[in-house]
């Protein structure tokens, strides 16, 4: 169990700068200063404007299809013997991942700013995908900037997010991943600010997306607390999700966070694994530093310059992660741990095979965990884990690797 | 008197707006860059920025892009930079030297350790893209205990409210970003750039320097005859792309365009009194 030595007052974080203690702020070139004063503003307004919120939950409702079911995963948990495990069903939204939580607030938003024009970095695309859908439906141009390798290895989402009508541009600089494609995306805005509205995909960035996201987010938490006290009576014993930047686990995590007994665990990608160097594990194996307008662990070198990292799955594929994690763990509030990408192809297959449900292969990170740590848990425990995205977009890569032709 | 007040104080005095060229330190190559610096200066710069090279410069256009990417293929460190600012010191102990950059590189050598090296190398002002005096109470403050200035930069963005706070922090210079994008974007406008910057001198005594977008020696002069200093980055920079091989060439071509540059701000001063 994780102790933390003193009180928290959770909901007074961040401080009004964006701060998570040491970590998070606002790191970015003085032209941005003016439009983040600008979000912030609106933010705040209307995270407390009725309307607002009733509009944000009827798309929830109507469009997004919450609240997703809590589902309890019951051959599996007989299986590995131990704690009962239930799974958060964010593979159900619509677009098949949570990451349609925060573009549909953020959207609305943006319309309330008058923006005509979306911007969006991805990964693995779903928050490509999810982006470029709420634009369609808000009739708003929408860029998403992908790595050129992501590209490669994510072209079902590439397609759908054409067919949504986004135009999806190739990043061919540096490691041609998503930190390269989160770059592009703030020089498109620093030059395109006054009709552009960037929608971050996660917990990261400088303030107010941090705390934004994690606010569009926690409706996944809200739901699961709720959901688990009507089906046991009782909280869960811990919540395992997996952690890029961080969005699925801060939505997880964030409403369970004044409930001492509930354990929190993070799942990092552990690539080839932690001693080879290509993982992208930086509460692991990381240090604190400042990249894309916050402070937050980072994995770099001697120098203080990123290093190029690696994973298995696209949208864990990053270097950094969202400054509240990077707080959670310094205090002790939250573990994070890694799994390697062989372990989460493992447990791609259990989680298919046993209950007949595909996982995303970020998601399977977290699977893999409780795979591992269930069996040491008693039967009258539970755990929960967010099954943050669906794997439909990762069949050709789970193919190619295992030398089957699609 | 700070080398960079100084420096002001002269072209201020003979009537001159100050010339800054900006190159990222160990572009194409390490050992170049410390005779391209004097080269500079020979050819009419009155202030030099030095670049650090970054894996990740958001604020940058691909010309700057490129150029992070050369010096660090070379292994171009923070250290490395101070160490080049220490040699061009050896026999320039007149030319303010202002590095230019992205936090990061810094925050992992250590707020202290970073300022004592800068100052002992002879750095003179401090730019960091990333870092608005909202984040950088702790290294603005040593910067300042060891005689160094902190830079910032203002934008057209920026609100009334920030300028104050912004020029209030400010010491040797203020770089005014000239618009909204990355470095060696197109399109900059003199008259709204005259403008904006006499909001700026009601609030603030400090020069104004303007970058990002002055392409050509006629957009310098434009600049040259509303602000105190003119900074040109992307336009040097991508020389080093045009001669890879060629670190002579390249040198000579930069030196070229900071001369051109010189003569045609020089001669936009004599010819139309300054607007201010």
């Amino acid at each position: 169990m994780n102790e933390v030595k003193e009180a928290v007052d959770w909901a007074a974080f961040p401080d009004p700068r964006g701060h998570f203690g040491p970590y998070g702020g606002r790191f970015v070139a003085e032209t941005l200063m003016g439009a983040l004063d600008e979000l912030q503003a609106v933010y705040e307004k209307y995270m407390q404007d009725p309307e607002f919120l009733a509009e944000l939950d009827t798309d929830f409702k109507q469009f997004v299809g919450r609240p997703s079911p809590l589902y309890h995963a019951e051959r599996l948990s007989r299986e590995l013997g131990g704690a009962q495990v239930y799974l958060k069903r964010e593979d159900l939204d619509h677009t098949g991942a949570h990451k349609v939580n925060n573009t549909i607030g953020q959207a609305l938003l943006a319309k309330r700013l008058g923006k005509t024009r979306i911007i969006a970095e991805t990964g693995a695309g779903q928050h490509g995908v999810a982006t470029a859908t709420v634009a369609a439906r808000l009739g708003l141009e929408c860029v998403v900037y992908m790595g050129a390798e992501d590209i490669q290895r994510q072209s079902p989402n590439v397609f759908r997010m054409r067919l949504l009508g986004a135009d999806v541009v190739a990043v061919k600089s540096g490691s041609r991943t998503l930190k390269d494609a989160l770059n592009e995306a703030m020089r498109d805005w620093v030059t395109n600010v006054d009709n552009t509205f960037y929608i971050i995909g996660t917990v990261a960035g400088p303030h107010p997306y941090p705390a934004m996201v994690r606010d569009f987010q926690s409706v996944i938490g809200r739901e699961a607390r709720a959901q688990h006290l009507e089906m046991t009576g009782r909280l869960p014993d811990a919540l395992v999700a997996c952690v890029g930047g961080g969005s699925n686990a801060i939505g997880l995590f964030h409403p369970f966070l004044g409930d001492p007994s509930v354990e929190m665990i993070g799942v990092e990608a552990g690539g080839e694994g932690i001693a080879t160097g290509r993982h992208s594990a930086p509460l692991c194996a990381g240090q604190p530093g400042v990249l894309h307008g916050n402070r937050t662990y980072l994995m770099e070198d001697e120098d203080g310059q990123i290093v190029a990292t690696h994973s298995i799955s696209a949208g864990l594929d990053y270097p950094g992660v969202g400054p509240e994690h990077a707080w959670l763990k310094d205090l002790g509030r939250a573990t994070y741990v890694s799994v390697t990408d062989e372990q989460a192809l493992r447990a791609f297959h259990r989680m298919t095979r046993t209950e007949g449900i595909i996982p995303a292969l970020e998601t399977s990170h977290a699977v893999a965990h409780v795979i591992d740590i269930a069996p040491r848990m008693r039967p009258d425990q539970s755990l929960i884990i967010n099954l943050s995205g669906r794997g439909d977009k990762d069949l050709n890569t789970v193919a190619a690797l295992e030398g089957i032709e699609l | 008197m700070s080398r960079i007040r100084r420096r002001f104080e002269e072209t201020r005095a003979s009537g001159r707006a100050a010339l800054i060229p900006y190159v990222t330190a160990g572009d194409p190559a390490p050992e170049v860059t410390v005779p391209l610096l004097h080269d500079l200066v020979a050819a009419g710069a009155d202030l030099l920025e030095l670049g650090v090279p970054f894996s990740d410069p958001m604020a940058d256009g691909p010309v700057i892009q490129l150029a992070c990417e050369r010096a660090l293929a070379h292994g171009t460190r923070l250290r490395d930079v101070l160490e080049m600012v220490r040699e061009f010191r050896q026999t320039d102990t007149d030319t303010p030297v202002v590095l230019m950059g992205y936090l990061n590189p810094i925050e992992r050598m250590g707020h202290e350790v970073f300022v004592t090296a800068a100052a002992e190398a002879g750095v003179d002002g401090v730019l960091m893209v990333d870092l608005p005096p909202e984040e950088s109470d702790d290294l603005t403050g040593l910067l300042e205990q060891a005689g160094l200035d902190p830079i910032f930069l203002l934008a057209p963005t920026t609100s009334e409210f920030r300028l104050q706070h912004v020029a209030a922090a400010a010491r040797g210079f203020i770089y005014y970003v000239s618009l909204k994008g990355v470095t060696g974007s197109q399109s900059l406008d003199p008259a709204a750039l005259g403008a904006r910057l006499e909001a700026i001198r009601s609030i603030s005594d400090l020069p104004l320097g303007v970058g990002f977008g002055i392409r050509d020696a006629a957009t310098a002069a434009a600049v040259a005859q509303v602000a105190d200093a003119v900074v040109v980055g992307s336009a040097i920079v991508r020389l080093a792309e045009q001669y890879p091989e060629a670190p002579e060439r390249f040198r000579a071509a930069a030196a070229e365009v900071v001369r051109e540059m010189r003569t045609a701000m020089d001669a936009a001063r004599t010819t139309a009194p300054a607007a201010v």
